[in-house]
């Protein structure tokens, strides 16, 4: 199975036609899938609250938005998410890169890694954790899901689930 | 001319458009001049309004007027380039660059300092950037909506602010209405 193309079908089977991204290494294929769809408007952001901003804006064009960052973004997101997705009660899927999971080989990453449930937790934030690739299966469900409640949910998508780092 | 002057003025032009609005006395001086369901009131998030407008102008053909304040374009600069580079011709950012954070006590900004907002936009790749006095502000808003390319009008003016109530809307509400005007 091609874990990108899947997620990026999911989206596309679910109307999400604005998806805005900020890198990480993880990502990179889906963000290039993400890229490559006729489907879908891609707007690469320079920082997650921005994308959230942007994000909010297509919702309300009539577009179905989603996100693609990193976890340590939540540290930079929470105000936007409260005061702006949330308040506002609009739905944003945000597929996140987990890092500072088991296969992390960066010891920094585990700093934030450490509080991204908790604060997801916190903010009342509907939370999944796809740590084995069968775990992309409840994706599409996730999404119906999130465009249900009208409500930010998060994806965390671990180092195991992308299959590691290689050699580092 | 203070911000409350010029939101008066304007009101008329803005009034047939979706105009999404900074968080705090801009939101509120709005409210009270012109409420009305093709204003998006922003009530938490300072900083997004440029970033929330240009979302809604991409995802739909409706003219879309962003009003932004310099102290909140300062906390998003981020979003210039963002903006410059995916230029849609129903969006115009507007910035009222009154050199000061007026909610929160008018506090100089950096824009009222060495730093030219015009200059940044310009540095950032948006191609058509109006800097305008105050006064001479209407007609240049009206070109930039009638003008099918992408405009950003940093509009220098003097720093000040009215007294008056905080926007009690429900934000759903507020969310609601907004998306039955971009609908309709
Ligand atoms: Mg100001």
């Amino acid at each position: 199975m091609n874990i990108d193309k899947k997620i990026v079908d999911d989206l596309v089977a679910n109307d999400v036609s604005f998806v805005t991204t900020v890198p990480c290494k993880q990502l990179a294929g889906v963000i290039e899938e993400v890229e490559n769809r006729d489907e879908i408007f891609h707007i690469p952001s320079n920082k997650e609250d921005e994308g959230m901003g942007l994000c909010a804006g297509a919702f309300m064009g009539g577009k179905r938005p989603a996100i693609i960052m990193q976890n340590t973004a939540i540290g930079v997101t929470i105000n936007t998410l409260a005061t702006l997705t949330q308040f506002y009660r609009m739905p944003l899927p945000m597929i996140i890169s987990y890092r500072g999971e088991l296969r992390e080989p960066v010891a920094c990453q585990v700093e934030m890694a450490v509080h991204t449930k908790a604060l997801l937790a916190q903010l009342n934030i509907p939370t999944y954790h796809f740590h084995w690739q069968k775990d992309v299966e409840e994706f599409d469900n996730i999404l119906k899901y999130t465009f249900m409640c009208n409500k930010p949910v998060a994806i965390l998508t671990d180092a195991n689930f992308w299959g590691g780092y290689g050699d580092q | 001319m203070i911000r409350s002057e010029i939101l008066k003025e304007i009101a008329p032009i803005l009034n047939p458009h979706l105009v999404v609005c900074n968080i705090g006395l801009p939101s509120q001086e709005l409210h009270m001049i012109d409420d009305n369901e093709r204003n998006f009131y922003m009530l938490g998030t300072m900083g997004l309004s440029s970033s929330i407008g240009f979302g809604l102008a991409l995802a739909q053909d409706k003219p879309v007027i962003s009003i932004d304040g310099d102290g909140s374009v300062l906390t998003n600069l981020g979003t210039l380039p963002t903006i410059a580079n995916n230029a849609t011709g129903n969006y115009t950012l507007l910035i009222i660059d009154n050199g000061s954070y007026g909610s929160t006590g008018d506090q100089p900004t950096y824009a009222g300092m060495k730093t030219s907002l015009t200059a940044v936009a310009k540095a950032c790749g948006c191609e058509n950037v109006i800097e305008v006095q105050d006064k001479d502000l209407g007609p240049v808003l009206q070109s930039a909506i009638d003008s099918d390319e992408m405009t950003i009008i940093v509009c220098k003016c003097d720093s000040g602010n009215i007294k008056l109530p905080v926007i009690t809307l429900d934000p759903v509400v507020i969310r609601h209405r907004f998306m039955e005007a971009v609908k309709a």
